[in-house]
């Protein structure tokens, strides 16, 4: 099957302040399906944030291709289509809501589709419930917590009806509750509503139930595959600066002290089932 | 808490008034306005009074809302009271105190003005107390629409103030952030002359303005994003339709404007 995201060796520079040359992304080549759950880590200015701009057509590669659904977002014609099937998330909930009613700003995006006002309606409905907003239809943003606010901005890119929806940090700006609160939304939409999912993030704890894990530096990709292959690398990520999981950490010293733990543990759970085995 | 701060004074309500449709409450509005200064009697007036009267009570807003418009404006109120008794002319001098002479057509003048301002201010702050500002914001996009022919900016006006209205609750809790993060390292915002304050704002203003640029940045690209591209080919999931109060307002309107003229320039 055709991937739903194609990038052929992408390449992006921008002048820095001082007018220097700054490779963002330095030949990236990666093919998402459609339906995958996809987890990019990477520590700040590794190119991941880039990446996920060229995935909307916020961003063109410098050289290099990027289709999304077969279109080149490099085809000015096809910019909306394209931002239409690939919807973004982003850090700030404050900075993505425009209206003072949150029923208003999830139907901002159909509105600018053109849709006649029925069709706007269900969109919004079914997209705040799709969520877990629909009691908060008439409530104004700013009284909501951020976890909420994010789901909110989540259901303004579903009432699009995207294919793909790509989160650039959104769990960043969080607590611990809005957090779980966005990753279960952003899991139910994947497992239930079939979208594709390209999620950005630098806690570990969120790339565990993605279908495959991207690790980014100096804008290129240094690792990737399932979940469990890419933590069992413990030594490969701290090289580059990152943190495993923390049971994957555990698992790596108890097995630096000479105790026989498989390396690729995840959850607390299997770490358990790995003690009680030995 | 700053966060509970209200824009403008909207009086959420379930009243007749407050579901008219707003387009046709800011067309009324300015009617009313209009023909408050066409009246040139007391029965005029009473006229007037009694339609003002009649849309406050089924607005349902408590009286106290109502007066408390009233009361910045008492002294402007009161002087214009007094420069028109005094200095209107007239032949049918009621009594003379030093220089000063009160006439009969002064002291109409008076009473007519006070009224009108007294009447202005009533109507339009029962405008904004019954229609909340996305509607009001709402009802202005639809009525300013015909002049895109033109190439008046009347989706853009409307964002703007969206937008305006959306991040001023926003804006506000950081500024008290900020403020406190510099009461906290020592800033003081409280004491001095009126000058010195304002001084000690200023390093209160810079970090704010850089962060409503930035937020301004992102906000734009998370428009963009969701594929907005200007008022063209937009469509609105609210729709305003006039219904039966709405003709029935403007039919009361009618005859209100219609019974003034006739009294102050026909009979």
């Amino acid at each position: 099957m055709e991937p739903i995201i194609r990038l052929q060796d992408v390449q992006f520079e921008y002048l820095s302040f001082e007018g220097e040359e700054i490779a963002a992304l330095n030949g990236v080549t990666l093919d998402i399906q459609k339906g995958e759950f996809v987890v990019i880590i990477g520590h700040n200015g590794s190119g991941k944030s880039t990446l996920a701009k060229h995935l909307n057509a916020l961003l063109r590669p410098s050289s290099g291709v990027v289709w999304i659904k077969g279109m080149d977002t490099r085809d000015e014609d096809k910019l909306w289509e394209i931002r239409q099937t690939a919807g973004m998330v982003f850090q700030n909930p404050d900075n993505q809501l425009v209206a003072t009613i949150v029923e208003e700003d999830v139907a901002f995006g159909p509105e600018n589709l053109g849709l006649p006002p029925e069709e706007i309606r269900r969109r919004v409905n079914e997209a705040l419930k799709a969520v877990g907003m629909e009691e908060y239809a008439q409530a104004a943003p700013h009284y909501l917590s951020g976890g909420q606010k994010q789901r909110v901005a989540i259901a303004g890119i579903l009432a699009m009806k995207p294919e793909i929806i790509v989160l650039d940090e959104p769990t960043a700006m969080l607590d611990p509750v809005g957090r779980r609160e966005v990753m279960e939304t952003v899991k139910y939409l994947n497992r239930h509503e079939g979208i594709t999912v390209v999620h950005i993030t630098h806690y570990m704890e969120e790339a565990v139930d993605a279908d495959r894990v991207i690790v980014m530096e100096q804008g290129k990709i240094v690792l990737q595959g399932t979940p469990r292959q890419v933590f069992s690398q413990v030594e490969v990520l701290k090289e580059i600066g990152l943190d495993v999981p923390q049971v994957t950490e555990l698992a790596y010293r108890l097995k630096a002290e000479g105790l026989d733990i498989p390396l690729d543990v995840l959850k607390v759970e299997e770490m358990v089932e790995a003690i009680c085995r030995l | 808490m700053l966060k509970d701060i209200t824009i403008g004074q909207f009086f959420p309500g379930e009243s007749v008034i407050h579901k008219l449709d707003p387009r046709v409450k800011i067309v009324l509005t300015f009617a009313f306005i209009v023909i408050i200064f066409f009246v040139k009697t007391y029965v005029g007036y009473g006229l007037i009074f009694a339609y003002i009267a009649l849309a406050v009570r089924l607005s349902k807003v408590p009286m106290r809302y109502i007066v408390r418009g009233l009361k910045p404006l008492l002294f402007i109120i009161v002087l214009t009271f007094f420069i028109n008794v005094f200095f209107t002319p007239g032949n049918k001098v009621l009594f003379r105190v030093w220089a000063f002479k009160f006439t009969q057509e002064g002291l109409n003048q008076g009473i007519f003005m006070t009224l009108r301002l007294a009447l202005l201010v009533v109507g339009t702050s029962l405008l904004t107390l019954t229609t909340s500002p996305i509607s009001l914001t709402d009802g202005i996009e639809r009525l300013l629409q015909p002049l895109r022919v033109i190439k008046f900016p009347a989706h853009e006006l409307a964002m703007m103030m969206t937008i305006a209205l959306r991040f001023i609750p926003t804006l506000l809790e950081e500024t008290d952030k900020i403020m406190k993060a510099q009461m906290a390292r020592g800033a003081d915002f409280e004491s001095g002359n009126l000058f010195q304050r304002a001084k000690a704002l200023v390093p209160l203003l810079v970090p704010l303005f850089i962060s409503a640029f930035r937020r301004a940045d992102e906000l734009a690209m998370a428009m963009e994003s969701r594929c907005y591209r200007g008022g063209q080919n937009r469509t609105r999931m609210k729709i305003l339709k006039a219904t039966k109060r709405d003709y029935v307002a403007v039919a009361v309107t009618v005859l209100l404007i219609a019974a003034i003229l006739l009294d102050s320039y026909v009979l």
